[in-house]
């Protein structure tokens, strides 16, 4: 597998806030078959809250290669992260 | 703690941006449909149905008002009338953290179950090795008696088939001095006498039932409604919390009103200074060994729990108490808000004249994302004081110790230890050093198992903040037990 998937985590206050803080734990204990293929990107707030439909309640956002995932929790993450590896 | 932010604690976060956006918006004219919002019609209910996700959501929002559920007078008590209540109120809410009875599941109070996987068998461990006789063989399989089972957990030990299961109560599991027990219908209360409100039970409650009065409405008022200087106190645990520099958040707290900012860090500085000076103090004296006296549960615990260890718990006030002081030096008037990890700062808060509020940083976090202030984009403005390596390292275990030891220098010679996290195996060691001493003379005592930056109010995950605090620290000058700080 030579891409790493790329994780980009949204951690400007809202998202910081709303959970993004946690998926951070993706640095430290990912599952062991993911682990290996991740590259993860602390993003500076990308305007997605300032959406007035989904402002702060649908982050925080994280982007999965070019995959929005919102309100975004560690197993939704995990879960995109191990799609985008068998797309590749 | 490595654990992805659960449903519970996440709801948390959601219900205190909802409620600061509600009074920052129309002061609570619509406060009655936050409940709906989070839980609309749509929606997998996660209790029996959205009614009753609604009517424990109510009583959070309550605690997130300020108000203690237990103490609810009249049901149809809107969430506006709630919220206008904490508006009229004058002094901050009381620290109390109390159980939303509607929303404990009464989780089963036998400790030790035997499952269907008992084969029956002629061997019959468990019940040879229980020592209160409570196992007894009904139709061929192992059965506890509950009245008799004291929770020792041998027949779990000795199983050939791990047929027994352990099923934890998990508040009361989590809290270390039992203050937290079940009534007459197995809801648990948790006893105010004996709470060192460390928020444990809180943490770990997986129906969210726990819950603390918040002061966050009584902070926004000072700031919206009144002319007074709102001067807000931030814990060394404060870096990696917010993403952006100490000096962005600095604006971000000016742009929503806060007066001013302070570091804890200096007062924590300040702690060190005096406890080094009380350490070698007593080591003089002979005493055999002291104790840090910085964290407020700890120090608590040791008052009502562990009277025997109330000689050797040091003097020396906690950072948040000189800082306080030092602000309100300055500014007599001022509203003094100590913005922490912490949910026992609130206790402490309330016998110290210098403190009126304790914010966590959920709470701020809450506030900022309500009014729309992202702090990395914000302004860096300058801190006034400047805190040193040794306060700015109280957060992590470890960190006090090493504060303290650096001063002492060759003074004399400090053994520290780290009792890092105020679990019941620690309340046993610490009894020891109480009743016999022990092989060191300097304990450090953190009631959160990794210090503040692993405490209930934190944002951040604690392995990343610890990081942060410990770059903060080295950048900064060393103190020296003659560093001048006013």
């Amino acid at each position: 597998m030579a891409n790493k998937v790329k994780v980009r985590i949204c951690v400007g206050t809202s998202c910081f806030v709303m959970g993004a803080a946690q998926i951070q734990s993706l640095e430290f204990n990912a599952p062991a078959d993911i682990a290996d293929h991740i590259e993860i990107v602390e993003e500076r707030c990308m305007s997605l809250c300032k959406d007035i439909k989904r402002k702060y309640r649908n982050g925080p956002f994280v982007f999965v290669n070019d995959e929005l995932v919102e309100e975004a929790t560690y197993e939704k993450v995990v879960g995109k992260i191990r799609e985008q590896l068998k797309k590749s | 703690m490595l654990i992805p932010k659960n449903n519970a604690n996440l709801m948390r976060t959601k219900i205190l941006i909802r409620l600061a956006e509600s009074y920052l918006h129309d002061k609570f004219a619509n406060a009655d449909r936050i409940p709906l919002e989070l839980r609309p019609k749509e929606m997998q209910p996660s209790r029996c149905c959205i009614y009753k996700d609604r009517a424990v959501l109510k009583y959070r929002c309550m605690a997130g008002l300020g108000h203690c559920p237990e103490e609810e007078q009249d049901e149809l008590t809107s969430l506006r009338e709630y919220g206008q209540q904490a508006l009229a109120r004058k002094t901050a809410p009381k620290n109390k953290l109390s159980v939303i009875d509607i929303a404990c599941s009464a989780c089963v109070k036998s400790q030790y179950v035997i499952t269907d996987v008992c084969r029956g068998c002629f061997a019959q461990p468990c019940r040879l090795n229980c020592p209160k006789e409570a196992i007894s063989i009904v139709k061929g399989r192992a059965h506890i008696d509950p009245d008799k089972c004291v929770n020792c957990g041998k027949c779990f030990e000795v199983c050939p088939y791990h047929s027994v299961v352990k099923i934890p109560v998990p508040c009361e599991e989590a809290c270390p001095v039992g203050a937290i027990s079940k009534d007459e219908f197995g809801k648990e209360h948790i006893d105010a006498e004996k709470c060192i409100s460390c928020g444990r039970c809180l943490a770990s409650c997986p129906f969210g039932a726990v819950v603390e009065r918040s002061q966050m409405i009584d902070v926004m008022k000072e700031i919206k409604e009144t002319n007074k200087k709102v001067v807000a106190m931030l814990a060394p645990a404060i870096s990696g919390q917010f993403p952006g520099s100490l000096n962005n958040l600095v604006g971000a707290l000016k742009k929503f009103g806060f007066s001013d900012v302070i570091e804890v860090a200096v007062g924590a500085d300040i702690t060190t200074q005096k406890e080094a000076a009380e350490f070698v103090e007593r080591m003089e004296e002979g005493k055999p060994f002291m104790t840090t006296s910085c964290c407020p549960a700890y120090f608590r615990a040791a008052q009502v729990h562990i009277p025997e260890l109330k000689p050797f718990v040091s003097d020396t006030k906690t950072p948040m108490y000189y800082t306080a002081e030092l602000v309100k030096k300055e500014t007599p008037d001022c509203v003094a808000v100590f913005v922490g990890p912490c949910l026992a700062k609130r206790a402490e808060a309330e016998w110290d004249p210098n403190v009126d509020y304790v914010l966590t940083f959920e709470e701020l976090g809450a506030m900022l994302v309500a009014a729309g202030i992202n702090v990395d984009e914000c302004e860096e403005l300058p801190l006034g004081r400047v805190s040193h390596i040794q306060g700015r390292q109280f957060p992590v275990t470890g960190g006090v110790a090493g504060a303290v030891a650096s001063l002492v220098g060759d003074k004399f010679d400090i053994r520290t230890e780290k009792v890092d996290g105020l679990t019941k195996e620690n309340i046993k060691l610490l009894k020891r050093y109480a009743n016999k001493g022990g092989d060191n003379n300097m304990l450090e005592v953190m009631c959160c198992e990794g210090g503040c930056v692993s405490g209930p109010g934190c944002i951040a995950l604690s392995k990343k903040a610890a990081r942060a605090v410990d770059a903060y620290a080295q950048s900064g000058e060393p103190l020296t037990p003659e560093t001048k700080i006013s």
